[in-house]
């Protein structure tokens, strides 16, 4: 394994430079900018439809009663508490994957990369499948025996984990490919050990990029819904999470509280959004989700 | 004293082989040489940023080839400053001290020191995001100078300054150099600075080092 050549990137704090619309605009020039803004318009209008829609649905009474509701309390009790330990463990796995990807170069390291996309990749019903056939194995029923996944509460921790740390692995990779190594390098030569250079240094200029890791860890974990029904199923007041909880009140035709939920999800996912674009969206993805 | 040996260095497809130079303690080196020419390559395999092929890299008598660069005692600036945002100026200068753990009565009186010696006491409160290019290399030169290293190794410090401000660095090295005494590796492909502060300057051209005469 040998240190990767270093590369001058943009420091993290660097944007992306904004197009400002030329002085005089021809009349391609407008007929450009009207096309591309009814486009982009036409989607953020069915976006903004549904939310509404679903908003209109709904009344306070019925969000009201949603919240009142002890399956529904312990779904949104278990949703964050799930999410949040996801978000920690992806972020915990992401940051040395992530360092590792970016500035090294070792045998097999693009078999590595590609392994890493399978959960963005795969449909999340195969995760779920695949991790109940893991734990039917030999060894995964010898850890069973001592300590219970499936079916119960860390099989949806684990379900969510599979994927969101896949997301966080991405963002940490493309937060640690920005960061310049010579920053890394000139603190080696002040008397750092590599250990020392990574804590002092490193993750300080890292910071912002696993805040954005563990958001979107967070949020994916919160909209996860294929890998619990299968590997933990949809036992109410024992795996139940918010997407079980549409699902499960769908199931018996209870619209009402079925849309209060999803509400509830929405804005959870407002405000993960905007902490995102807050703390630094700039340091995200190096692909699209 | 600086001794390279037979000096064998590769990164990627690009190698240099067979480099041998000496300077002597107390000069103020320029290497000099064109873009793409290894001069980098060379001070990152002085520094152990990059790993030593074969050869040999000798300092004051002491074999560093194959030492980690935290325990070759240079101090290295790079062309881009390469300053930690996270820091002030005055953690900058205590960076390599607090790494030594220097007891925090000796780190405040050598950064008051090196903020005196490079005018940085206004700034020590500074982060570098706030900081012009002059500002930023003077904090990079007194980072690298705080554990009063028996070698200090710049990588065109100046190249991206404006003429007025490369003028006044030129000034601060020129002044560090006659009061430390430290022997100085100043890369450069600019002879006007090479004119005015090397005592000795070498040419790096296609893979050899050789010795080019002073100014007048």
């Amino acid at each position: 394994m040998t240190p990767a050549s270093p590369r001058i990137a943009p420091p993290p704090s660097a944007r992306a430079p904004v197009a400002t619309p030329p002085p005089n605009p021809t009349r391609a020039d407008r007929v450009f900018l009207a096309g591309i803004a009814l486009l982009g318009g036409c989607y953020l209008l069915v976006l903004l439809a549904m939310l509404v829609a679903d908003a209109a649905y709904t009344s306070p009474a019925h969000l009201w009663a949603a919240l009142r509701s002890p399956e529904i309390r312990y779904s949104i009790h278990l949703s964050f508490l799930s999410c949040t330990l996801t978000a920690v463990l992806s972020v915990w796995v992401a940051v040395p994957i992530g360092y590792l990807l970016s500035r090294y170069r070792f045998p097999g390291r693009a078999l590595v990369d590609a392994i890493l996309d399978i959960p963005i990749v795969l449909p999340p019903l195969v995760i779920g499948l695949s991790l109940l056939i893991l734990f039917q194995t030999a060894p995964g029923r010898a850890l069973e025996r001592w300590f219970p996944i499936t079916y119960a509460i860390p099989s949806v921790i684990l379900a969510q984990f599979m994927v969101a740390c896949a997301f966080a692995v991405r963002t940490m990779r493309a937060t640690f490919d920005h960061i310049s190594t010579r920053p890394e390098h000139v603190a080696l030569t002040l008397g750092c050990s590599r250990p020392q250079a990574f804590w002092w240094v490193v993750l300080p200029e890292a910071r912002r990029g696993i805040l954005t890791a563990g958001t979107l860890a967070w949020a994916r974990a919160l909209g996860e819904f294929g890998p619990i029904l299968i590997f933990s199923g949809a036992t109410r007041l024992k795996t139940e999470v918010l997407p079980t909880t549409v699902f499960l009140e769908l199931s018996v035709g209870n619209l009402e509280a079925a849309v209060a939920v999803s509400l509830l999800m929405v804005s959870a996912a407002v405000a993960v959004l905007l902490l995102i674009r807050t703390f630094g969206a700039q340091e995200s993805l190096g692909r699209p989700l | 004293m600086i001794e390279v040996r037979q000096l064998h260095l590769r990164t990627g497809s690009f190698s240099l082989a067979d480099l041998s130079f000496t300077v002597a303690t107390g000069t103020y080196a320029v290497l000099m040489g064109r873009t793409g020419s290894g001069k980098t390559t060379l001070l990152e395999g002085l520094c152990g940023l990059r790993r030593v092929q074969s050869g040999s890299i000798r300092l004051h008598g002491r074999d560093i080839t194959h030492l980690p660069p935290a325990s070759r005692g240079i101090g290295f600036v790079p062309q881009e400053a390469a300053l930690f945002p996270h820091l002030t100026v005055a953690e900058h200068l205590a960076f390599a001290l607090r790494v030594r753990r220097w007891t925090e009565d000796a780190i405040r009186l050598r950064v008051a020191e090196v903020a005196d010696s490079l005018r940085l006491t206004p700034l020590l409160e500074r982060r570098p995001q706030g900081l012009s290019g002059g500002e930023s290399q003077r904090v990079a030169l007194g980072r690298a100078l705080s554990f009063r290293p028996e070698i200090l190794c710049l990588d065109e410090p100046l190249s991206a300054l404006d003429d007025t401000t490369r003028e006044e660095i030129c000034s601060v090295l020129a002044s560090i150099h006659q009061t430390s005494g430290v022997t100085v590796l100043h890369i450069t492909h600019n002879r006007r600075e090479a004119d005015r502060l090397a005592s000795q300057v070498l040419h790096l051209h296609q893979g050899s080092v050789t010795q080019a005469p002073l100014a007048s």
